[in-house]
């Protein structure tokens, strides 16, 4: 058997029921003109339309009110415009596409194709342009902008303190996080920084980093700016205030009789090694470590002897090691540092006989004839409570806090090395000396740096290359340094080469 | 002259109306207008007869004829077949038939000589057809549509068809019906012609709807003119003619 192909076959004419024309049947058995002429299945859309645009971000409203980024005959665009364009649902939309207008005209012309089943078979084609008159209206960002009135939280970093060093070292953080990113803007205010922010969220995140890097505590509060009654809507502006321990790095604190006692029977007067997201001690005449998170302090804060600041210089007479007892049920013991007895006198009073005798974690360290900066106790009127509790033979007379290398001007000539900053109107010349003492600082503690991003300063090596370094300064590594990024334009380039 | 008309504002006026060139059957109901069309056009010539087939008023879907006879469903009741029987000329045969396509009307398309039906009649049935109609019979599709009855429309003057009918089946069918034949709509491109259109020799009625060009061909394959235009148009035309050369 053969399957024969059914032949198609020659359909007659007949005549169109409107205007007689000889047409091949249909499912209307009407002319194409007639139908046309019959039917408008475009006539549920609006042939015109609005769109609106802010001329400040150049952006594109799309109701209610999200505004979006849309080059001209851009997907986008073209995504905005058919979301515009009422009664789409109705017709089945097979092509859209712009037709070109020229940009200043603030027309935009879209093309589009749709189709319509005008009765049971019969489904019709169209071709028609739809056209968008572009209107300007500010969007609200930029409105607020305009008033000057764009933020709508605030961070308010504060620690009370004598100087700003841990600000340095917060900034530094912050730079290497990208932290700042988010803001609207950085100011300094007293005994501190504010960050502004556009909404709330922003500002818990650069909350939650302050709490991962430094002990601190916050509250909330909130100003009602508007609030709507029929959709029950409130408009707040929050304020975060952050507080920072107003303990910093070289600080001589006395702790309370119970604390150090829980955190393993530390001596009451410690120095505070270092602060990271704890604050870290250590016991000068033991060596001995504690640990305090922020919890524990603000659970039983304790107040600065001595801070950084009025430490006063000693120089070395003699050093001997010590005999540390230890006992059992003992916090961690420091074995980067070694108990040592010293004999110093203050640098005012060099020449006389009179010599301080003191315990002091810097055995490695001191030798004879070093200058040191410590606090002499007998000399100082401290109002804390602790210290007043504590039985007058166990206060220490001098308790030294740190060496001191060089002085400032070669520590500051010899440095290779820079940092980048956030650009707020602050001074970080090296005239600065709380700058200098962060940058000192640095140098110093090998685990306070590994948190930063330290930059080689190009201009620097080669002046310093000759300089004998016959004295053991502390410095920072090439290998810990970062090679920064640095585009010249040929401009740039061509000032630099015309004074030769 | 063909007639538009309504059936109580329907334009479907072929399922309401049966007309042949002995008599009219209309759906009993309550347009005295519509009846008052068919008696002014017909009521001298043949009975127009108001009647329903099993208590329905879609006479003209039910019920298939000619001048010969008229073939009515089993549904037909007694009572109706008596009214029937006593309204009809004398010489038009009348017979109730037992087919399972009781909508005789839509599978018999026929004029006073031939008549195409339904593929699946039976074979009983298409006895009677022609011994009743006296008619030849041919089992035929239209358009690919085997109810012949409601896609074509017959009279002894020509026949007007389905709009998709091919050109050779056309053909085929004006020789079976030795008439002419025309693919053509009613009721303003509606495919349904034997619901918009009603036919005899002389008088042709259409639905409200059918537009003047639809209209045009109605009457001029159905012949349908008024007789002192045809006469203009036919014999006096040669005479006029002559006198002018």
């Amino acid at each position: 058997m053969e399957y024969i192909t059914p032949k198609t076959e020659a359909v007659g004419f007949i005549l169109c029921c409107d205007c007689s024309a000889q047409i091949q049947p249909n499912p209307t058995n009407r002319c194409i003109a007639c139908i046309r002429a019959k039917n408008d299945i475009t006539e549920d859309i609006p042939k015109q339309g609005t769109l609106y645009f802010c001329r400040g971000c150049e952006r594109y409203l799309e109701p209610p009110t999200t505004w979006v980024t849309a080059a001209l005959e851009s997907k986008e665009l073209l995504r905005l415009c058919l979301k515009k364009i009422k009664g789409l649902n109705k017709v089945r939309l097979i092509d859209a596409g712009f037709a070109w207008t020229e940009p200043h005209s603030m027309r935009i012309k879209v093309k589009l194709c749709v189709q319509k089943e005008i009765q049971a078979g019969a489904v019709l084609q169209q071709d028609f342009i739809v056209e968008f008159v572009v209107a300007h209206q500010m969007c609200e960002d930029c409105h607020r902008v305009e008033a000057k009135d764009y933020w709508r939280s605030v961070v308010q970093v504060r620690q009370k303190t004598d100087h700003k060093r841990t600000f340095y070292y917060l900034e530094q953080l912050i730079l290497k996080h990208k932290a700042h990113e988010k803001t609207l803007g950085i100011k300094p205010a007293s005994d501190g920084l504010d960050f502004y922010f556009t909404n709330e969220q922003n500002a818990r995140q650069l909350l939650d980093f302050f709490q991962a890097v430094v002990p601190c505590r916050w509250s909330q509060s909130k100003k009602l700016i508007s609030h709507d009654v029929h959709s029950n809507t409130y408009n707040y502006k929050f304020t975060f205030s952050v507080e920072i321990v107003p303990i910093c790095k070289d600080s001589i604190v006395c702790l309370p009789a119970k604390l150090a006692h829980q955190l393993g029977g530390i001596g009451q007067v410690c120095v505070v090694q270092r602060i990271t997201n704890h604050i870290m001690l250590i016991d000068p005449s033991t060596a001995q470590l504690a640990d305090i998170s922020s919890t524990v302090f603000w659970r039983s804060p304790f107040n600065v002897l001595c801070t950084s600041k009025k430490l006063s210089e000693f120089i070395v007479i003699e050093t001997a090691e010590a005999g540390v007892k230890y006992f059992k049920g003992q916090g961690p013991i420091s074995q980067k540092h070694q108990v040592a007895e010293v004999w110093v006198q203050r640098a005012s009073e060099l020449g006389t006989d009179n010599t301080i005798f003191c315990r002091t974690h810097l055995g490695y360290v001191l030798s004879p004839g070093d200058t040191v900066l410590g606090f002499d106790m007998r000399m100082s009127n401290v109002n804390d409570e602790n210290l007043e509790k504590m039985n007058p033979d166990n206060i220490p007379d001098v308790v030294l806090v740190k060496k001191v290398y060089a002085d400032k001007a070669t520590r500051n000539r010899r440095r290779r090395w820079r940092l980048k900053h956030l650009g707020l109107d602050d001074d970080t010349s090296s005239q600065n000396k709380d700058y200098t003492d962060f940058l000192e600082d640095l140098e110093e503690d090998q685990q306070y740096r590994a948190n930063i991003n330290i930059y080689h300063d190009e201009n620097k090596t080669q002046a310093s290359d000759y300089e004998s370094e016959a004295e053991e300064i502390p410095k920072v590594g090439i290998e810990e340094m970062l090679q920064d990024l640095n585009v010249k334009d040929s401009a740039d380039a061509d000032k630099e080469k015309s004074p030769e | 002259m063909a007639v538009r008309c309504q059936y109580e504002g329907s334009d479907s006026i072929g399922v309401f109306t049966k007309l042949t060139n002995a008599y009219c059957l209309v759906g009993i109901g309550s347009c005295a207008n519509y009846y008052s069309i068919y008696e002014d056009q017909l009521s001298e010539v043949i009975p127009v007869i108001h009647a329903s087939i099993g208590g329905c008023r879609i006479v003209g879907s039910m019920v298939s004829g000619n001048r010969n006879g008229l073939l009515v469903p089993h549904t037909t009741t007694d009572t109706e077949l008596q009214h029937l029987r006593d309204h009809l000329p004398h010489k038009v045969k009348i017979q109730r038939i037992e087919e399972r396509l009781s909508a005789l009307g839509n599978v018999i398309a026929c004029n006073d000589y031939v008549a195409l039906v339904h593929p699946d009649i039976d074979k009983e049935t298409e006895e009677i057809i022609h011994d009743v109609l006296q008619v030849e019979v041919f089992r035929h599709t239209i358009a690919n549509n085997v109810l012949v009855g409601s896609y074509a429309v017959i009279s002894n003057q020509g026949g007007l068809i389905h709009p998709n009918t091919p050109m050779q089946e056309l053909d085929e069918l004006s020789i079976l019906l030795q008439v002419p034949l025309v693919a053509g709509t009613v009721n303003r491109g509606s495919n349904g012609l034997a619901a918009g259109l009603v036919v005899n020799d002389w008088a042709a009625f259409c639905g409200m709807d059918t537009t003047a060009t639809e209209l045009n061909v109605i009457e001029s394959i159905f012949k349908i003119t008024d007789a002192p235009q045809s006469a203009i148009s036919t014999t006096m035309r040669n005479a006029l003619i002559d006198s002018l050369g």
